[in-house]
């Protein structure tokens, strides 16, 4: 019996606390429209629930509150009195106090004794002012008088009650459904909707919804999800990076010894059972980015009130999803960095006025994935940062030199807030500005693998930019060696790889002034050596080198590694403390064989050796909404291809994936196609040359190069005779083509070249997709 | 009556340490280590310990003793520390000895250096000393080179 009631305070508090935050979020829209009845409904139903669920938990100081919230929500419901600011506050204070005993309750399992008959009393003077304002309307104040009097047996099973919903709704009030329910006990056999319906109180198309949200709430809250506790889902997750770790052994195991061919299919299954099931782990901890936003209206309204300020706060990519780990680790830097941009960022309105600017200030929070990483975006348009405050302060604290301050660019200059015991707040508020903080915030997104950046415009605004891992636990790495030692690049570095023999190494591989320089295309790449960066090099330098092109921090570099193996699938561990201090690693991993290998930290490694420095990009923020206007002719990077006996075809390196090798015996045949078996499942092949109908080639080849492209969980290899290189461009069709599968042909690089649509060929493949799912699911 | 105490015995460069035995998790033998580049000398690299990677410190080099000959390998003693599983890199593993605290006393005063850093105490046997390590010192390897610096 007693855990029967803990279980269900248990979830009437997680079910309070995630209403708490909704309630947030429409009481700050209430305020900025007063009339929004929809709104207004939705709070009113939230307050009812918790006052309704507390009744029957037997907490009697959260029912009182609750109770005269509701009163006066009641009378904004029906429109006898308006929201103003008044009465916004005292409801937030109510919902505040609402939070706070939820989390005593949670604590002690008791409401606490702190004493709220002061909010009461407001809440009831408020209350009663609403009611005086027009002429006491009787019938409006009617429906608060009959909650206090019929009460109605409230939820005391977990299914949602159908007059309980009609009443939610605002729009039937109590005392109908109670006198219906009396009616019902008195033999009428009518369901409770007809006799509502009956009676003239309710219509039929609320009734009908009514029902409809009934069914829902039945089937997809008490069937179709259940709560699960993050340990248990933590340890499920650690448990599956175990796995993934000995799936990598007997994969390992099993391509190099000789195995029987039972094993070597149990060890396929196994591979694809690990893959789906990590899959699947991982989405069960995905959650919107959302659900930390939530708060952000009622804390940038709590501040601009405070600070005399007007903010209006926009999102964008509210359903961005990341892991919980990482939503929880970003929720203080993100409030913080907010709050810093209201208190320092976003000027005062007669500031604004003076500069020219709307009085109201804007806030624009986005979230948006890129190449397996998390963006967020926090802008403002307001005074921007001092950068020569910021070099004066950080020169006077001997982070840095005079010297290195003027030759500092503004991007450098700006990040130096993210130093310690530097603020630039003229004005040392409760909020910020005590130099504790922008360094805390750093701090806490490197730890979760993120990266911060600052960009400022004097006068025009802040652009803050998070970027972080959309998972900690398991990512796809390139394992490299160098120096005797392999490590594993992460894959979200990696941009491509340029394999060099030892002559075109020693011919391509430039000097300028003593910094190797790679020309990639025309561009001039800096270059690092992996092995004298970690300084293991053994002096030989003789071999082939492959360099590994990456990115960090927007800029690209090129790494020389002595030798590229796989990309695998690796589970990141944490360095040990006696670890933690080296810039260079950002964890380490078992491999397949067991041996324990370091994951570089691609960033670090740049910045120790200087390769990351600045670049041109200057995007500030120009009313907060309208940036990233893009005004250059849209260039596009294409992969050339060459097809048959002399075609050459392009497709956009956008849509391809990967490329890779086949060996040609490795090729097989099924539902008369061509496929391969690749990545645990099976890939279809498409011969460029023959489907499009190029004159085929006489050479004839081992291995055949393949283009890799995947769409909504599909894959198709376009099979091409070799490739030739990858340009970028400004894609201008010269001849538009009326054979399907070609866009039409351009000129690349001098010579005509078809612009394949890849789109197109995709969808002629979609019925062989077809069969084989078929063919698979009827196994 | 005096307290007694059990230490699990190490050798070293010639002299006999000893940390407490419930610090201990388990002694193996020799790992493969990976080496981690650009780390202070002192680590010895990283093994796998049944699938959690553990990071060794060689005490030769931290107590500043002479480099073990070539085809002398390491042995492990995993231990405890409020950081994590540490590997300790010893010559060689003794018997697990109970001491009485009658044959303690404190290091002499004239140790100097990381000697005087990382020996808690000393036990006094007929024909040896038993050296009791300060495991938490001896793996905290930031300190003392910040004080260098």
């Amino acid at each position: 019996m007693e855990d029967g009631m803990d279980e269900l305070l248990a979830e009437f508090l997680v079910e309070s606390f995630e209403n708490l935050d909704q309630l947030d979020q429409d009481l700050v829209v209430l305020e900025q429209a007063p009339n929004d009845l929809e709104v207004l409904k939705s709070i009113f139903r939230t307050i009812h629930t918790i006052k309704g669920t507390c009744g029957f938990l037997g907490l009697s100081k959260l029912e009182r509150i609750t109770h005269v919230g509701e009163s006066l929500l009641s009378l904004l419901r029906d429109e006898v009195a308006t929201v103003d600011a008044e009465i916004a506050t005292a409801l937030l204070a109510m919902t505040d106090a609402v939070r706070a005993i939820l989390v005593e309750i949670e604590k002690t399992h008791a409401e606490g004794d702190v004493d709220y008959s002061a909010l009461v009393d407001t809440l009831e003077r408020l209350e009663t002012r609403a009611k005086g304002e027009p002429e006491a309307d009787a019938a409006a104040v009617e429906p608060v008088e009959a909650a206090e009097t019929v009460e109605i047996p409230e939820v005391a099973e977990h299914d949602r009650l159908l007059g309980e919903i009609l009443v939610a709704t605002g729009e039937v009030r109590e005392v109908d459904v109670a006198v219906g329910l009396i009616n019902q006990e008195h033999g009428d056999d009518r369901p409770l909707g007809e006799i509502l319906v009956d009676a003239g109180v309710a219509d039929t198309r609320l009734v009908a919804d009514a029902l409809a949200e009934q069914r829902e709430a039945k089937s997809s809250v008490a069937d179709s999800t259940l709560r699960v506790d993050v340990a248990l889902l933590d340890q499920v997750m650690t448990l599956v990076g175990e796995l993934v770790l000995a799936r990598n052994q007997i994969l390992q195991y099993a391509s190099t010894q000789d195995v029987e061919p039972a094993f070597a299919n149990t060890t396929q299954r196994l591979n694809m059972i690990t893959t789906e099931l990590q899959a699947g782990v991982m989405k069960t901890r995905m959650q919107p980015i959302g659900s930390i936003w939530s708060r952000f209206p009622r804390v940038v309204r709590d501040l601009a009130a405070q600070f005399g300020k007007q903010v209006r706060i926009e999102m964008e990519g509210k359903e961005t999803e990341l892991d919980k780990t990482i939503i929880e680790a970003i929720k203080d830097p993100l409030t913080h960095i907010v709050r810093n941009s209201i208190d320092h960022g976003i000027e005062t309105p007669e500031t604004r006025r003076a500069a020219g600017k709307p009085e109201e200030g804007v806030l624009f929070l986005r979230a948006y994935h890129e190449g397996g990483q998390v963006i967020i975006e926090i802008l403002d348009d307001g005074a921007g940062i001092d950068l020569e405050r910021v070099k004066a302060k950080a020169t006077a604290r001997g982070f840095i030199t005079s010297e290195q301050a003027a030759k500092m660019s503004d991007r450098e200059a700006a990040n130096l807030v993210f130093l310690p015991g530097l603020s630039t707040a003229e004005k040392v508020s409760n909020v910020s500005g005590r130099g504790v903080g922008m360094d805390v915030v750093r701090t806490n997104i490197e730890k979760i693998g993120g990266t911060l950046d600052m960009q400022t415009r004097p006068g025009a605004g802040t652009t803050i930019k998070v970027k972080i891992p959309l998972t900690l636990a398991i990512v796809p790495a390139l394992i490299v060696s160098s120096g005797g030692d392999r490590y594993a690049i992460p894959q979200v570095s990696l941009l491509e790889l340029v394999g060099l023999d030892r002559d075109s190494a020693r011919v391509g591989i430039e000097s300028v002034h003593g910094a190797p320089v790679y020309r990639l295309r025309g561009q001039i790449l800096p270059i690092i050596y992996l092995d004298r960066e970690l300084e293991v090099a053994d002096g030989d330098d003789a071999s082939n080198v492959t360099i590994v092109v990456l990115k960090a921090d927007d800029r690209q570099f090129g790494m020389v590694v002595d030798q590229v193996h796989d990309t695998e699938e690796i589970v990141v561990k944490p360095l040990s403390p006696q670890l933690k201090s080296l810039s260079g690693f950002s964890g380490c991993t078992i491999m397949g064989d067991g041996h324990v290998a370091l994951i570089l930290d691609v960033l670090g490694l740049a910045q120790r050796a200087h390769v990351v420095s600045e670049v041109q990009e200057q995007q500030g923020v120009g009313d907060g909404t309208s940036h990233l206007a893009d005004t250059r002719e849209p260039t596009e990077t294409l992969l050339i291809l060459k097809v048959g006996h002399e075609g050459r075809a392009a497709v956009s390196l956008a849509a391809v994936d990967r490329l890779e090798e086949f060996k040609r015996e490795d090729l097989e045949r099924t539902a008369g196609r061509d496929v391969v078996q690749y990545r645990d499942t099976i890939l279809p092949l498409v011969d460029i040359g023959a489907s499009l109908g190029y004159a085929p080639t006489d050479e004839y080849t081992d291995t055949v190069q393949v283009v890799v492209y995947s769409n909504a969980g599909r894959m198709i290899g376009f099979v091409a005779d070799r490739i030739v290189d990858i340009v970028e461009q400004v894609i201008t069709i010269q001849q538009k083509s009326d054979q399907p599968g070609i866009v039409g042909s351009l000129v690349v690089q001098g010579a005509v070249t078809d612009l394949l649509d890849i789109e197109e060929i995709v969808r002629s493949v979609a019925p062989f997709y077809e069969t084989l799912e078929e063919v698979v699911t009827s196994v | 009556m005096s307290d007694t105490r059990q230490f699990c015995t190490l050798h070293l460069a010639g002299h006999l340490f000893g940390v407490p035995v419930m610090r201990v998790q388990e002694v193996i033998s020799y790992q493969v280590m990976t080496r981690v580049p650009l780390a202070h000398d002192v680590i010895g690299g990283l093994i796998n310990l049944r699938g959690q990677i553990v990071t060794a410190i060689d005490l030769r080099k931290r107590l500043e003793f002479p480099e073990r000959d070539a085809d002398q390998r390491a042995m492990n003693v995993v231990v405890h520390t409020p950081g994590g599983v540490v590997s300790l890199l010893v010559d060689a593993i003794g018997d697990v000895v109970e001491v009485e605290d009658t044959i303690y006393e404190a290091p002499p005063e004239t140790l100097a250096g990381v000697a005087k850093d990382l020996i808690l105490g000393v036990y006094k046997f007929e024909d040896h000393l038993l050296l009791e390590l300060d495991i938490d010192k001896a793996v905290n390897i930031d300190a003392p080179l910040e004080l260098v610096a």
